[in-house]
């Protein structure tokens, strides 16, 4: 769990992770019963309606202006998100 | 509320016989909404200024002569997670509590087009993640018909908003169920429309391959109309289709004659209590002496749909949910490095729900398990999508239940699988990507209970036809909420 926490990047705490243990047990339980069923010779279906190579001219369209674009940022500066250290 | 409670068609023709101006229109509903969301709370955010502008400029047109559309002047609301310039949307979650949209979701653009008014942002469970609206981080939504009772969801309070007379109609989305079952459980008209024939540009996606955009309203025709407004091929969606739109309100006449509707037996199940099957019997013997075919039919692997559902949905979920990071938008936690920052972010801001959704979501696609989950649900995707071919091979349409239960009360759902399982007759539609119509079919011990009819790919328009003509030769649309008795 603890590593599914961390791929998911999710700060889980102890009770969370008890909570979620039990609730998804329970449900890949139930989805257990997929392993019954032959698919050997099934394809996957990604879409339902399937759309194959959905193209468009690669032409530059206006986009938003930069401070638009920015007017949700938690922090910004000089025209760039700004975040924690990373390195 | 006679001004109110009626259909867009009704409320059209006063506009334009100048019964009434816009403004007061639109004043009468800001009133219905006043006295309804002490007890409802069907809204997230109100935007009753812009509506009373828009409402004068549609009274300059009328009083100028010139023409107006069938939805021009009307009030609409919007579900949550759909975008309108300038103002929140909210998602229903702390996370993206203070964002503020910067464009307009292609179907909101078509509605201003259409010259609709938007009356404001309607509650949903988080992020989409629920059927009953509780899981909202802001506050419940309460059932019309019984406020100790939820309005179902995700689109609780598109359905409620609709059924208590606070809007014309509104806008949900349905990935699994969210627009279909909360109709069910508020007495009004829902549609999922073929997956492609709205655009989702400017929607929150939560799982991409099943979500849905459509219209919760009072009756069928009101339904037809606003699917006319808001359908078509939108470049900004690469899944939307290029087909043409029919205009939908042309199917709408009543007669079933000669079509074939089968029912599927696996809708009969053991969920469905005896009091439930009985209205859906019972409405499928009026269909009949109308002139339609009943037969029972088989999906033999539906039994299997609902484990395929959510390990789908929750895949799509934990990888569309990525881009909730405190970096661009939405909540920030505080932090001394990058992803100590994601994770306190992400801790933060999503709720129970959806973590438990992301947690579920990551595991199926980690290094493996893929093969045995995701890649095997997509594999059952395809043999419940053929069960459905080969039906409609010999059929025109399906019929059952929207769901097995009527709205439970607040507070009753707890067990996550336990609710996952109430969607069962609702997310086949979705994984097959076919159009489902969820309409009043009667009630059960005082509270509606819907029928769902599910059609071929693009065959909105027959799904229509067959709600409409039940519509025209029953009731159950005509009863209105207690609560509406009460507060006029």
């Amino acid at each position: 769990m603890k590593h599914v926490a961390h791929l998911a990047r999710l700060k889980l705490n102890e009770a969370e992770i008890d909570l979620y243990t039990l609730q998804m047990n329970s449900i890949l339980e139930y989805a257990a019963r997929l392993q019954y069923i032959d698919t050997s010779n099934i394809e996957p279906t990604t879409h339902a309606v399937q759309l194959y190579n959905v193209m468009r001219d690669d032409e530059v369209k206006v986009s938003l202006p930069q401070n638009q674009v920015l007017a949700n940022a938690p922090e910004a500066e000089d025209g760039f998100f700004q975040v924690p250290r990373i390195v | 509320m006679k001004t109110i409670n009626k259909s867009l068609d009704g409320l059209h023709s006063m506009l334009v016989n100048k019964e009434i101006s816009c403004t007061e229109l639109t004043k009468a509903f800001i009133k219905q909404m006043h006295c309804c969301e002490p007890r409802i709370q069907a809204f997230l955010a109100t935007s009753e200024d812009t509506a009373l502008m828009r409402a004068a400029e549609v009274d300059k047109k009328i009083a100028n002569n010139e023409s107006i559309g069938p939805l021009e002047g009307l009030p609409a609301g919007l579900k949550d997670n759909i975008c309108m310039q300038g103002i929140p949307t909210t998602c229903g979650s702390h996370m993206l509590e203070s964002f503020i949209s910067l464009y307009d979701a292609t179907v909101t653009k078509r509605l201003k087009d259409a010259g609709a008014i938007v009356l404001g942002k309607l509650n949903l469970d988080e992020f989409a993640m629920g059927s009953t609206t509780e899981s909202s981080a802001f506050h419940p939504t309460y059932n019309p018909w019984d406020l100790e009772r939820v309005p179902g969801g995700s689109s609780g309070g598109s359905a409620a908003a609709v059924s208590a007379c606070e809007v014309a109609y509104s806008l949900g989305s349905d990935t699994g169920g969210s627009i279909r079952q909360p109709a069910s459980f508020c007495g009004v008209v829902g549609l999922k429309p073929t997956y492609g024939r709205v655009s989702r540009y400017g929607v929150v996606a939560v799982a991409s391959s099943l979500d849905q955009v459509g219209i919760l309203s009072k009756t069928v025709r009101d339904n037809a109309q606003v699917l006319n407004a808001i359908a078509g091929y939108d470049p900004q969606d690469s899944t939307s289709i290029t087909a043409n739109i029919p205009d939908y309100t042309q199917f709408l006449e009543n007669n079933v004659k000669g079509l074939k509707i089968g029912v599927p037996k696996e809708f009969f199940s053991q969920e469905l209590t005896t009091d439930k099957a009985e209205v859906i019997n019972k409405a499928l013997e009026t269909l009949e002496q109308l002139g339609a075919e009943i037969e029972e039919c088989s999906l033999p692997h539906m039994k299997y749909a609902m484990a395929a559902y959510y390990i789908i949905a929750m895949a799509e979920a934990s990888s569309e949910l990525a881009c909730f990071d405190g970096v661009r938008y939405g909540h920030r936690a505080e932090a001394n490095d990058m992803i100590e920052m994601f994770k306190n972010t992400r801790a933060e801001g999503f709720g129970q729900e959806v973590k438990r959704r992301i947690m579920l979501g990551t595991y199926v696609l980690s290094s493996g398990h893929y093969e045995d989950y995701y890649l095997k649900a997509q594999k059952v995707r395809t043999l419940i999508k053929e069960d459905f071919n080969q039906v409609f091979s010999k059929y025109d349409a399906l019929l059952g239940p929207t769901n097995p239960q009527t709205a439970p009360k607040i507070g009753e759902s707890s067990d996550p699988l336990a609710v996952y399982l109430e969607d069962i007759f609702t997310i086949p539609a979705n994984l097959a990507g076919l159009p489902a119509l969820s309409i009043p079919a009667g009630f059960v011990q005082g509270l509606p209970f819907g029928m769902q009819l599910i059609g071929k790919h693009f065959d909105e328009g027959l799904l229509y036809r067959i709600a409409y003509t039940f519509e025209q030769n029953t009731d159950h649309h005509h009863q209105v909420p207690v609560l509406l008795r009460e507060v006029n």
